[in-house]
């Protein structure tokens, strides 16, 4: 238990922003955030659904996203969530500082 | 943490829900479109998920406020609880409110009578001003509520004193508002020209009177008129103002209204007119004090000046006394009293929460009776704390569980805590929604046709903030208690099979029993209490006052406005009298310049056999049947007749108290002694010619005084006031129809006004009756509670032990042997109540000595009958619970587990 959650806190942060980039482009639902994910990491990345929709959540709270109801392809009843003007800010600043940490944290570990 | 979210909870976890079975769904499609069986592809989508509760749960969590979410959800199943043992709840509330109703009454009474400042522009800055020790007393006439100064005094402080921006006097009576037969009163003030202005209260409508009103010597002067009164009398018409309005006689112009919330300065009394002081001679006539130095009946307050202190402004008061007391020493005073006079200072004195004789007289009872209310209080949360005990151990597997499966002590304890909240909560608004009724019928009962009693009962903050804090308190007290014991076993204990659970050990029946043990010991206290009163009352109203109350009519006649001139008022006054004496019904009348318990009163210093007597003696003047009317038996000599006039020997009748301390072991008859009058007035010699029993003066709780007896008919300075004495036996519609007739028909322009004296004294005996009827009730109230406790706590020990009276019942102990056991422990429990109680009862009985009459505080007749009475129905009460063990069958009770 306390080792999954240890991850899921590392994570949590970054999950978020995951999140908020994989909706960049145009609105997805839970499912389809999770797969597209799942793709872009070519499956090294194993994200929690719950952990997942507690994001989604959170993120919605803050206003980074919006949802709403929707119909997917399949003809079923689904939450799509989109981006808002915060959200996409909110990208932006982030992956600026995701690459800062990445430059900071290399340094560190590969000294040119 | 938003709090629209928190509100809208219930909502978002519904989505929540709903998206989490749709993402099932979804993904259950997309693993039968890779080729999963659809059992299969719904296995896999829900083992990829997990558990969906968790997550709602998770999310959940981040909307709430945790807090307020357990508390909500406490209320709501401590309400189910309570929805579920109607009875218990009932028992409960009904308590509950009882005690916090009857708490904050007397609260609400206290704080207008004692705590609330003026409804007036900042207060605080109001002091009053006056003569700063009167040690040794003072000498003249006295009238009107607050006779502290005299108009000379006034109008000097007036003019030279520096410590005040603005300064007022003021003096209170009754203005009678008809011209002649029955007096109709309203509540009058003179004031001087400042008052309204120096409290800062602006007119409602029309003006408040100014300086300019007040100058000596007005002939058409203003009146202003209470809100309330202009009510009442006009109907809060505009058009009152200008219109005429007859006080006393004479005529007032109308000019303004006073807001609703003004009550002048005395608390406990209404606003309804007021005229300027120079109006005063209108009403007085001769008898006006506005000249004489030695008639005190102004009061005065002033408004502090900014920077200034009460210290300062008394300093400067002080300074300006001496040349003030000289100039107006009054000339008639004799050479002790005007040495007195001359030592006089004037100081200054916190006014903001004004004056009041209804604080004088009423404030130590009524914190005695919020002591009283406290105790009820307490003894009814013991009752229900050994409910609330009771019914959590009944609850302890619940708790047990709870416990074990990971909820925190704290958490529990919580929760047990919101039930009990919400009984003090509902029991604390029941008890506010009672206190309302119960604190007019308060003020019903101090109210008097003669002095009227005007309390604004608001439920302002502070009461507010004392029920408040009541609930809280009596929240705590009974439901803190049995959850920590509840949550402090230890839950393997707890939930074993058979267990009885640890109510039963000793420990846990010690602390019902120490419960009702203190509930016992307080009930007795408040039942010596209200005995106590009780029996004072009873000594008070029939103890001998020498003369005989029942029957007897008191008729007061203002002949101002007859224009008698003095000289023919003595034959006027005997004329009248032996009118009304002669009317049907009427057994025997006089008439008598002081009528006993009326709170008037007249003292001189004698001088017997050449030597001044230290004391006072009271006096009376009275005419010839006085006596007879009375029901005062004559003991030695004669009773006054027609031979005694102005011409003739001046005699007196005095009582034999005067009697034996002034002339002991000789006959008294025919001595002499004399009235020590001022410097230069004559001393006549006054010769005693009959002696009659001891009689009570102003107030029947004090000791029989020596009295001296003048004949009316050798008064050489009648009044305008007639008082008639009338023994009677008729029925008092009928003979007050008769007098107003005889009077109107002699001159119609004389007043009168009526009152029996048993109802003056009843109103005198206002503040014993008061603590007798609350404190019984409270008393009686406290007794059923703990009788109640009692029977709760020996129901539950039978019910528990059942197990052991069955074994002893199948070893041989027969139904009489069993009613004793259960009876012994009750007594053993009461018995150790009555013993605390009576040591609480004696000590604290002291607070309330000046209360009683004719009784000790610790007397034991009256601490043997409370401990006996309490003692009979607590036994009683016992019985029951004792029966019931008796009838038992013995298989079944063994069969208990």
């Amino acid at each position: 238990m306390a080792k999954a959650k240890d991850k899921l806190a590392i994570l949590r942060g970054t999950l978020d922003v995951l999140v908020l980039r994989s909706v960049s482009a145009r609105p997805l639902h839970g499912f389809e955030i999770s797969l597209w994910l799942d793709e872009q990491s070519e499956g090294a990345l194993e994200i929690d659904d719950s952990a997942l929709y507690q994001a989604l959540h959170r993120l919605e709270a803050k206003k980074l996203l919006q949802g709403a109801w929707g119909i997917s392809e399949n003809n079923r009843r689904a939450r799509y969530y989109r981006l808002t003007p915060a959200g996409r800010r909110q990208l932006t600043e982030q992956t600026n500082r995701w690459d800062e940490i990445v430059r900071a944290v290399n340094r560190i570990l590969r000294p040119a | 943490m938003s709090i629209n979210r928190f509100f809208r909870r219930g909502r978002w976890d519904d989505e929540r829900a709903r998206e989490l079975e749709a993402h099932l769904a979804i993904e259950t499609d997309d693993n039968i479109a890779r080729g999963m069986s659809p059992s299969a592809a719904r296995a896999a989508a829900r083992r990829k998920l997990g558990n969906p509760t968790l997550v709602r749960e998770e999310i959940y969590q981040m909307n709430t406020i945790g807090f307020l979410d357990s508390a909500w959800r406490d209320l709501r199943y401590g309400a189910r609880l309570l929805r579920l043992n109607p009875a218990f709840a009932l028992v409960a509330i009904l308590s509950l409110a009882l005690g916090v109703g009857a708490n904050t009454a007397i609260f609400q009474l206290l704080d207008a009578v004692r705590l609330r400042t003026l409804p007036v522009n900042e207060p605080q800055q109001l002091m009053e001003i006056r003569i700063a020790d009167t040690t040794g007393g003072r000498t003249g006439q006295f009238s009107g509520r607050r006779p502290s100064l005299t108009n000379p005094l006034w109008e000097r402080i007036r003019d030279r004193q520096q410590a005040f921006s603005s300064a007022f006097a003021w003096s209170g009576a009754p203005f009678n508002l008809t011209t002649g037969g029955e007096a109709r009163y309203a509540q009058g003030l003179w004031v001087s020209g400042d008052f309204f202005g120096t409290l800062g209260v602006p007119a409602v409508a029309g003006r408040v009177l100014t300086a300019d009103d007040d100058r000596r010597g007005c002939a058409a002067p203003p009146a202003v008129i209470g809100h309330g009164f202009w009510q009442r009398e006009y109907g809060g018409n505009p058009a009152a103002i200008g219109r005429r309005l007859m006080l006393n006689g004479h005529a007032y112009e109308i000019v303004g209204v006073t807001p609703p919330s003004f009550f002048g300065v005395e608390v406990g009394r209404a606003f309804e007119v007021a005229v300027p002081l120079c109006a005063e001679p209108l009403s007085r006539g001769e008898r006006s004090g506005l000249d004489k130095s030695d008639v005190w009946f102004l009061a005065a307050f002033g408004r502090l000046k900014p920077g200034w202190t009460v210290e300062r402004a008394s300093a400067q008061l002080a300074a300006i006394s001496g040349p003030m007391f000289q100039e107006t020493l009054p000339p008639r005073y004799r050479a002790e009293d005007a040495k007195r006079y001359l030592t006089f200072k004037l100081g200054a004195f916190d006014a903001a929460t004004g004056v009041s004789s209804l604080r004088r007289n009423y404030e130590s009872p009524l914190w005695l009776l919020l002591a009283t209310t406290g105790l009820v209080l307490l003894i009814a949360c013991a009752n229900l704390a050994n409910l609330m005990l009771a019914r959590a151990t009944a609850r302890e597997r619940e708790v047990a569980v709870r416990l074990a499966i990971g909820a925190s002590r704290w958490r529990i304890v919580r929760q047990l805590l919101s039930e009990s909240l919400l009984i003090a909560a509902v029991g604390a608004v029941c008890g506010a929604i009672l206190a309302q009724w119960l604190s007019r019928f308060l003020v019903g009962f101090l109210t008097s046709a003669n002095s009227p009693i005007f309390v604004n009962l608001a439920f302002d903050w502070r009461t507010f903030a004392f029920t408040a804090a009541l609930a809280v308190a009596t929240c705590l007290v009974f439901g803190l208690m049995p959850a920590l014991r509840v949550t402090g076993t230890a839950p393997g204990a707890a939930m074993k099979a058979g267990s009885r659970g640890s109510s039963d050990t000793r420990e846990r029946f010690g602390l019902r029993r120490v419960l009702v043990v203190f509930q016992v010991a307080l009930s007795l206290v408040l039942v010596v209490g209200a005995l106590l009163f009780v029996r004072s009352l009873r000594n008070l109203m029939t103890v001998d006052a020498g003369f005989r109350q029942d029957g007897l009519l008191v008729v007061n006649l203002d002949l101002g406005k007859a224009g008698i001139p003095v000289e023919r008022r003595t034959a006027v006054h005997d004329d009248i009298t032996s009118r009304l004496s002669a009317l049907p019904g009427v057994t025997s009348g006089a008439h008598a310049f002081i009528v006993p318990v009326s709170g008037s009163g007249w003292n001189e210093k004698v001088i017997v056999n050449g030597a001044r007597q230290p004391d006072n003696v009271n006096f009376n003047g009275v005419s010839a049947d006085y006596f007879k009317t009375m029901g005062t038996p004559m003991l030695n000599g004669r009773a006054f007749n027609a031979q005694d006039t102005l011409a003739s020997e001046k005699v007196v009748i005095v009582t034999e108290g005067f009697a034996r301390k002034y002339f002991p072991n000789q006959n008294p008859v025919g001595q002499m002694f004399q009235v020590e009058e001022g410097a230069g007035a004559p001393r006549p010699y006054l010769k005693i010619v009959g002696v009659v029993k001891d009689t009570k003066y102003t107030d029947l709780r004090e000791p029989f005084t020596p009295l001296v007896f003048q004949p009316t008919s050798q008064n050489d300075e009648p009044d305008t006031f007639l008082q008639v004495v009338l023994r009677t036996a008729a029925p008092l519609a009928t003979i007050t129809s008769e007098v107003s007739a005889a009077v109107a028909a002699f001159s119609p322009s004389i007043v009168t006004q009526f009152q029996t004296m048993e109802s003056q004294v009843r109103d005198s005996l206002l503040r014993e009756r008061l603590m007798a009827t609350l404190s019984g009730l409270f008393g009686g109230l406290a007794a059923l509670l703990a009788t109640i406790g009692l029977y709760g706590v020996m129901s539950y020990m039978v019910a528990r032990r059942k197990n052991e009276i069955g074994i002893r019942m199948a070893l041989g102990a027969d139904r009489a042997h069993v009613v004793r056991m259960v009876l012994r422990e009750a007594a053993i429990l009461l018995a150790a109540g009555v013993a605390t109680g009576l040591v609480i009862a004696v000590v604290a009985a002291r607070t309330a000595t000046t209360l009683l009459f004719g009784l000790q505080p610790g007397d034991p007749g009256t601490l043997a009958m409370a401990a006996g009475g309490l003692a009979l129905v607590a036994m009683l009460a016992s019985y029951l619970p004792a029966l019931r063990a008796s009838r038992l069958e013995p298989t079944e009770a063994l069969r208990e587990d």
